[in-house]
């Protein structure tokens, strides 16, 4: 088994390539077709637990303070994540708001929740119970997982209400701002290693 | 560079769920690692492939005529569409915003509508034309996909923030279900093409051709 462990298959086109040590900043290419095979780990378990757990408070901040806030004439309102969806399920087009609430809020969620469950028993060198499933799980939420797209969207919307009202950019922004950047980073293909490591 | 040993040439098969290289010989069809089911190539990926891409055109159409966006302000209502908001950005003078909402509402979709109708019909004729650009243009439409939720994202925010009674309010219309549908659709389209018909033409060697229209 340990010949097959070092085996990498390229998933674009099923070229075959043993594992070979690569540098800080270095990836490895397949020849064929030019996608990536593996990077170089720059985290280990316990930084990578570090970060979930930073994700998990930031995830906090980003549902439970408003997005922004705007104000007309003495009248405000303020939104959070969590009213953008809701206000999307009013009426015929509620499908789209469990699409939205997956994207920036479910698969988010679940993601952090199951990065500090498998990664709080690797710290210790076991295999978290419900290992597999939870590495499926965080192989499938991934295109799923819409923050950064989220991100933009708030911005684009501060720009396009800014002409007409106050806008306030609030807490909940920031996070979700800090938020995406870092499950990009923890969340990415390279947790997969962690089958290797536990 | 020699061409490098073929998954097929060595009896092994990619798992999807954990990227572990698994021996086909002993007749296992779940990954010995994670329990996911083994494919040499997806189920029906081409079918399938097509499928969801042509209903997300479907979707595209209402996604682009019927309006995203009611605004009533003091009094007054008005409808917007897609287009209507990149237009009235542009007008505005911020033509950078409308470049942003233009690129990921309109540029976005199409650009893959027409890469999948391309990358479906080239795996369909088994074509062995160009297989490295395409394998790159694939990655690509995995990488651009979702980022056409823009849109969606910045009309829910818009309306669940100007909820000021009596001065304005601004209410989420039909256009945004489909529109959010043909991004899931053109997500889906992309996600059961295999990547790897690609190479199974038959000009390179030891691809094989399962799970091409047959």
């Amino acid at each position: 088994m340990s010949q097959s462990q070092a085996l990498i298959i390229c998933e674009y086109c099923d070229a075959v390539y043993q594992r070979m040590p690569v540098h800080k900043h270095q990836h490895a290419l397949c020849v064929r077709c030019g996608g990536v095979l593996y990077r170089h780990k720059s985290l280990t378990i316990q930084q990578r637990l570090a970060l979930s757990v930073t994700g998990a408070v930031l995830l906090i901040f980003a549902n439970a303070y408003p997005v922004m806030t705007i104000g007309m004439q003495g009248l405000s309102n303020s939104a959070t994540l969590w009213d953008s969806v809701l206000i999307l399920s009013i009426g015929s087009i509620t499908f789209i708001a469990l699409v939205m609430a997956l994207a920036i809020i479910f698969a988010p969620v679940l993601q952090i929740a199951l990065l500090c469950w498998v990664l709080s028993f690797a710290v210790a060198g076991r295999r978290a119970p419900g290992f597999a499933t939870s590495m499926r799980c965080l192989e499938g939420l991934r295109p799923w997982s819409m923050l950064e797209v989220g991100l933009l969207g708030a911005l684009v919307a501060v720009i396009k209400l800014a002409g007409l009202l106050e806008v306030i950019p609030g807490i909940g922004l920031v996070a979700l701002a800090a938020l995406s950047m870092l499950i990009i980073y923890i969340a990415g293909r390279d947790i997969r290693d962690l089958w290797e490591q536990v | 560079m020699s061409t490098p040993a073929l998954a097929d040439e060595l009896g092994l098969c990619l798992c999807h769920g954990c990227g572990h290289a698994c021996e086909l010989s002993r007749h296992v069809h779940a990954c010995e690692r994670c329990g996911a089911p083994l494919h040499r190539r997806k189920t029906n990926a081409i079918a399938r492939g097509w499928a969801f891409l042509v209903a997300a055109l479907v979707f595209y159409v209402p996604a682009n005529l019927l309006p995203v966006m009611h605004t009533e302000m003091l009094g007054s209502g008005s409808d917007s569409t897609i287009g209507g908001g990149v237009v009235e950005f542009w007008e505005h003078g911020a033509w950078d915003i409308a470049l942003i909402i233009f690129i990921a509402s309109m540029g976005v979709p199409a650009v893959k509508f027409f890469s999948l109708g391309l990358l479906l019909y080239t795996a369909q004729r088994r074509s062995s034309w160009a297989c490295r650009q395409r394998s790159q243009l694939y990655r690509g439409v995995e990488l651009i996909g979702y980022w056409s939720m823009l849109d969606v994202i910045v009309v829910a925010l818009v309306a669940a923030l100007v909820q000021l009674r009596g001065l304005g309010t601004i209410e989420p219309r039909a256009g945004i279900l489909f529109f959010g549908m043909v991004v899931v659709l053109t997500m889906f389209s992309a996600m059961s093409f295999d990547p790897r018909l690609i190479w199974d033409s038959p000009g390179n060697d030891g691809g094989r051709t399962d799970g091409a229209s047959e």
